[in-house]
């Protein structure tokens, strides 16, 4: 874990380092054709220091939690950034949500009736759900919800703390359209999974001493089968964190996805990366997790 | 004695073909028919790729101003974009910009990653250590982002697309190439090779390369289709393909700000992009199907 995390440091130092323009023109403006300005702030910024130096204190900085200010409105990043984090959490936590629900429970049904008509359904459902491109889901869901039907607001995010009903209303079809990757996903490795351990001894054990099909795969199969769902739920993280950066930017939703892309079109790079930065954290939080929830469904997994 | 035993993998691998071919017949209908038509859906896009000029009804960048967001009609088959262009030439001449970029970055990410994986299995040691930790940091960064990310600082074309989309796939390819190597190099055929002196170049080469391929080439197939999508969203978020040049992803960009007025520009190149990657996942995994012992009898029981 530790190796991976001073290389992801030093990826992502070396991603600011190759990105165009001197922050320090950047930073004068129109003053920058004055040289003595220019190399007083190089040297402020620590721009004249060998690279490994920089390396470092920019290492320190974001340890403090201090992620350089915009180019832009000159305000701290990491302020700039915590405020949109909750929006991206709510939209990630929404998708999970439709992801989970819709592929575990497609993934029940086709494993209990493999070959079935519903397996079937489900198994093209679940190879359409990976390949369909989210912004264009995105704009069929638009089209039809929120152009023709008028059911949903087609665009726009509204807090939960100002409004809860529109705020659940605006979320539905970003939640669909982050979720759909997740659910398919899910839909065939928990179809598999569970497959193979309904196949075990302990269930048929379970169905010779009378228990209704529900309770043997809720207290039997399921549980075992987690273990690789769990994977592939980890797994199904940073592929959230991806799409939330496009679901943001198509249905208007103030999160750090959005920062990223609109700070790309203001050449703002420190908000850039102070985005990547905080993005590629909570995929290796979410590993983690993942490996701590593996030791809580199988206990005997035990960590050393 | 050494080439002898060089070439015994090239003569392995001819029944191994037959052997592939043979399941691709025997397995289920509905996998085959799947596979089938992923291949007949990637033909119609090679080909409208390879002759554009001849099919497209328009030149994809002629204005008409007389015929601006038109709908679909006898003319514009699928309509006009707001520029008055005909959106069914635009999306023809698109597929060229997206196997272009699928090709190279998938291309790119195989012939690095593919060295990479091969070399380290094969040698282990700090080498094999220090390039799995690399490939662990570079896929702890969210694909599209990273791929944002790195266009976004090479400054936003389709080669630094291509650049960038395949740099975030090679470590994945350079993960299955090692996988792969580190259970081929224990064979006998690569101990006799050793002892016959064959250099490990050669080794690699001839002996580890050709029984390792099956699983690589799945993966490619199923890899252009990530990179078709991925160079989508890049040119959808307006950092991949840039205008005039026809792109789906560019044209769902702009049918997403006109998609009250002309829905047909958005839904129509989304649905290109979709029947696409959906055509390279299901070659992809009729291919995997065909070359997995495993998944083949299970399915055939």
């Amino acid at each position: 874990m530790v190796p991976v995390l001073v290389l992801v440091s030093i990826l992502t130092f070396a991603l600011l380092y190759i990105l165009p323009g001197d922050p320090a023109v950047a930073m004068l403006g129109e003053n920058a054709g004055n040289q003595q300005t220019y190399l007083a702030l190089r040297h402020d910024l620590g721009l004249d220091q060998p690279l490994y130096q920089q390396y470092l204190s920019w290492l320190g900085r974001i340890l403090h939690g201090d992620l350089g200010h915009s180019i832009r409105t000159s305000e701290p990043v990491s302020a700039v950034l915590l405020a949109r984090v909750p929006v991206t959490l709510y939209l990630g936590t929404a998708g999970l949500l439709v992801g989970l629900l819709l592929g575990l429970s497609v993934a029940i049904v086709s494993a209990l009736r493999p070959g079935t008509a519903f397996d079937s359904i489900g198994a093209v459902l679940a190879m359409g759900g990976v390949a369909i491109p989210s912004f264009w889901q995105a704009l069929l869901l638009v089209y039809v919800f929120g152009v023709l039907l008028r059911w949903l607001p087609p665009s726009g995010f509204t807090s939960p703390l100002d409004d809860p009903w529109l705020s659940v209303r605006g979320m539905i079809m970003p939640a669909i359209v982050l979720g759909t990757h997740s659910a398919a996903v899910i839909m065939r490795q928990g179809r598999s999974a569970l497959m193979e351990v309904l196949e075990q001894d302990y269930v048929t054990t379970a169905r010779a001493k009378g228990l209704r099909d529900r309770s043997v795969v809720a207290r039997h199969a399921l549980k075992n089968a987690m273990i690789p769902i769990i994977t592939v739920i980890g797994l199904q993280v940073g592929s959230l964190v991806s799409g939330a950066a496009i679901t943001e930017t198509v249905f208007a939703i103030p999160g750090v996805g959005r920062a990223a892309v609109d700070a790309i079109f203001f050449r703002d790079y420190p908000v850039l990366q102070g985005a990547v930065v905080i993005l590629t954290l909570s995929v290796l939080i979410a590993n983690l997790v993942t490996d701590v929830a593996y030791a809580y469904v199988d206990p005997r997994v035990r960590f050393s | 004695m050494s080439r002898a035993i060089a070439a015994t993998p090239e003569a392995l691998a001819i029944p191994r073909i037959g052997l592939v071919l043979r399941r691709v017949r025997t397995s289920p209908f509905f996998e085959t028919r799947l596979a089938g038509a992923g291949l007949a859906i990637t033909a119609v896009v090679v080909v409208c790729a390879l002759a554009a000029p001849i099919i497209a009804p328009y030149d994809p960048n002629e204005q008409d101003y007389l015929a601006i967001t038109d709908p679909p009609s006898a003319a514009h088959v699928l309509g006009t974009d707001d520029l008055g262009r005909d959106v069914l030439s635009r999306i023809i001449f698109g597929s060229r910009v997206s196997l272009e970029v699928g090709l190279i970055a998938v291309g790119l990410a195989i012939s690095i990653g593919v060295s990479l994986g091969l070399s380290a299995g094969y040698r282990g040691g700090l080498a094999d250590d220090i390039l799995m930790r690399i490939v662990d940091a570079v896929q702890a960064f969210p694909n599209l982002i990273l791929a944002l990310a790195i266009t976004a600082a090479l400054g936003p074309s389709v080669a630094n697309a291509m650049l960038a989309i395949g740099f975030v796939a090679t470590p994945g390819i350079a993960r299955l190439t090692r996988g792969q190597t580190l259970s081929v190099r224990e064979r006998e055929y690569v101990s006799a090779a050793r002892a016959c002196g064959a250099t490990p170049v050669q080794i690699m080469r001839r002996h580890i390369w050709p029984n390792v391929t099956a699983p690589i080439v799945v993966q490619a197939t199923l890899l252009m289709g990530t990179a078709i999508v991925t160079e989508a969203a890049l040119s959808f978020l307006g950092v991949g393909v840039q205008p005039p040049t026809p792109s789906w992803g560019a044209m769902l960009r702009t049918g997403s700000q006109y998609l009250e007025v002309a829905p047909w520009i958005g839904l129509t190149s989304g649905a290109a992009i979709f029947a696409t990657v959906l055509a390279f996942n299901f070659v992809g995994d009729g291919l995997r199907r065909a070359m997995d012992p495993r998944l083949a009898s299970r399915k055939r029981q």
